[in-house]
């Protein structure tokens, strides 16, 4: 599926000059540190949280979330439903900004520089870290305007064409959508509308894509070929992925955080991370009895 | 069901009854005056003998004043509702939002009053010389202008509506491409919900084209074949208006002209109508 796919820029574009700790090059992989705190400046890292609280309204949804994004890995958050997953990805890209009643708390690294330090403009941002939603989204437009609209208003001097080309390559659609360029996105089938959201995702080549439950929407057939797509692009990708489906966390994750609601000491209820493991790990011996009665207690 | 039904029945019944009681009239009308004359005759003066029926004078007259108003009410309208939509905070959009309904309540003898006692005055005080001779007491372009102030919310209440239903995950799908505010309003949510601004614009113009207190008040109801926004003008519906009174006989050629003009009203509104379904086929992105 790669051929024809272009290689996606690793090094930082000169307009966010990171403090400090530079992004890796194509170095070699080192293992997973497993645990939040053991990575301090690993250059593996691509995105941490540290402490990071989000509010809606005052509320607390989310508590004194830390947790590190490793490149080129595919990260599940798993949980149930009303927990705070994707409160949490929303903060990778400062989306929860577009949510009046909602305040983060705590500070989000990308490359070591904060996200949500003063001066930082999430339009910015949000060309760097790349997201697909739940239900799959695209414009009422044509295929091709689709794919070929963040380049264009990120006035990215590219050919665009070939990055038409090369997106709906890499999010396997190209076969199915070449000879109807034209055609109106959303006379596409539910799956291939979700490949088109991650080929338009794809398309301004981003650093890291979010992705909150791409599949929840999707039949069985279409989800198996959202999941393969997902592992290849690992190669080239950092992906953080949003999941109800356990075993879907097992199919594609590397890492997987285990969210839940705790009563915080004001009787909020608030969405912590309980357990963040290698996933084999995670699901065959999780630490935390909580993990261990929601893998089981789904799975079994 | 079957009241549903009967309501839309007799929407059906009243518009067919209209188109019938023009009808008959108009066809009387055109017997007697040629419709060559009709169309290009130059002057506007049915009730004067001899009388001369160049309908065009009160045409151009209504396209005079309703230029001037879409000029003003479809840019502002537009903006008005991106603001609210996109913009504004839920605070304001709830405060704007029934100040809006409330615009469009007032009489529009109060706005035609505004036009000529407040609007013109300030534009005959101020006008810059180098335009030419100011308007006099009653124009078309202070009528036009004060138009376009009234129907500004119609517009704007009708596109914000239209810009609300577009459903968030186009603007969230935008945004989390780098979209700016600005592009996210202009190339997704403008173009999503086009067909309901366009039925905005439509609506707008025709209460622009139907309008008649405020360009009898404003206008100065004299026929002129003229786009100068200095001049006074008569429109079609302040003819009608100033023309219907009870003293004119049943079946006089004044009463006939009096359909005639109606039926061509009729189809400018019709023609506007079909216009704008076009354009809705031809340019919507429907979204779901
Ligand atoms: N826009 C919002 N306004 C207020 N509360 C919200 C909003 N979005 C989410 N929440 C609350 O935050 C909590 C976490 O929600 P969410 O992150 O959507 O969970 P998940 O994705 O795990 O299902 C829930 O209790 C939810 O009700
Ligand atoms: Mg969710």
């Amino acid at each position: 599926m790669s051929d024809g796919s272009m290689e996606v820029p690793v090094s930082e574009p000169a307009a966010r000059p990171s403090a400090g700790v530079q992004p890796a090059g194509a170095g070699p992989r080192q293992e997973a540190t497993g645990r939040a705190a053991g990575a301090a400046r690993d250059t593996d890292v691509v995105m941490r949280t540290e402490d990071v609280t989000v509010t809606y309204d005052g509320i607390p949804a989310l508590r004194d979330i830390t947790i590190d994004i490793h490149r080129n890995r595919i990260t599940a958050f798993i949980g149930a439903s009303g927990c705070g997953k994707s409160t949490l990805l929303r903060c990778f890209n400062r989306m929860n900004d577009l949510i009046p009643t909602a305040e983060v708390r705590g500070s989000v690294l990308y490359h070591g520089e904060d996200l949500y330090q003063p001066g930082v403009d999430p339009v910015e941002v949000r060309r760097h870290i790349g997201m697909v939603f739940q239900k799959p989204n695209p414009f009422p437009k044509s295929i091709y305007d689709n794919v070929a609209f963040g380049p264009k208003v990120l006035h990215m001097k590219v050919d665009m064409d070939e990055v038409v080309e090369r997106s709906l390559r890499q999010a396997a659609l190209w076969d199915e959508a070449k000879d109807r360029l034209k055609d109106n996105a959303l006379g596409l089938s539910g799956g291939q509308q979700q490949r088109l959201c991650i080929a338009r995702a794809l398309a301004t080549s981003p650093d890291v894509l979010l992705m909150d439950e791409p599949c929840s929407a999707l039949d069985p057939i279409a989800t198996g070929r959202i999941e393969d797509l997902m592992v290849a692009l690992r190669e080239q990708y950092t992906i953080v992925i949003v999941t109800h489906n356990m075993q879907q966390a097992t199919r594609v994750s590397d890492m997987t955080a285990f969210i839940t609601v705790e009563l915080d000491e004001h009787d909020n209820r608030t969405g912590t991370i309980i357990e963040y493991e290698e996933t084999g790990r995670l699901f065959s011996q999780p630490a935390d009895p909580r993990t261990e009665e929601y893998v089981t207690g789904r799975i079994g | 069901m079957a009241s549903l039904f009967a309501c839309a029945l007799v929407s059906l019944l009243v518009t067919v009854g209209i188109v019938l009681a023009l009808a008959g009239p108009t066809i009387e009308f055109f017997r007697e005056v040629s419709p060559l004359d009709f169309f290009s005759a130059q002057e506007w003066a049915p009730t004067f003998s001899p009388a001369s029926f160049g309908v065009l004078s009160i045409v151009v007259g209504t396209l005079n004043v309703t230029f001037w108003a879409i000029l003003i009410a479809l840019p502002m309208g537009l903006c008005a509702a991106i603001y609210l939509s996109e913009y504004a905070s839920r605070r304001t959009r709830k405060v704007v939002k029934p100040v809006l309904e409330v615009l469009e309540g007032i009489p529009t003898v109060a706005y035609g009053f505004f036009a000529l006692t407040f609007i013109t005055p300030l534009i005959r005080d101020n006008w810059p010389g180098f335009l030419g001779d100011a308007p006099g007491i009653f124009s078309a372009g202070a009528a036009g202008l004060v138009l376009g102030i009234m129907i500004i919310p119609t517009v704007a209440s009708i596109s914000e509506d239209a810009m609300t239903a577009v459903p968030s995950g186009l603007r969230e799908g935008a945004y989390a491409l780098g979209a700016t505010r600005r592009v996210v309003a202009t190339r997704v949510v403008v173009p999503a919900a086009l067909s309901g601004i366009i039925a905005s614009f439509v609506l707008g113009i025709s209460r622009a084209i139907g309008e008649t207190m405020v360009v009898l008040i404003a206008a100065g109801n004299t026929p002129n074949l003229t786009f100068s926004p200095v001049q006074s003008i008569q429109t079609m519906t302040a003819f009608i208006a100033t023309t219907a009174t009870g003293d004119i006989g049943v079946g006089t050629i004044t009463y006939k002209t009096i359909f005639a003009v109606g039926a061509l009203l009729f189809v400018f509104t019709l023609g506007m109508n079909l216009i704008s379904s076009w354009l809705v086929r031809r340019f919507r992105e429907v979204y779901e």
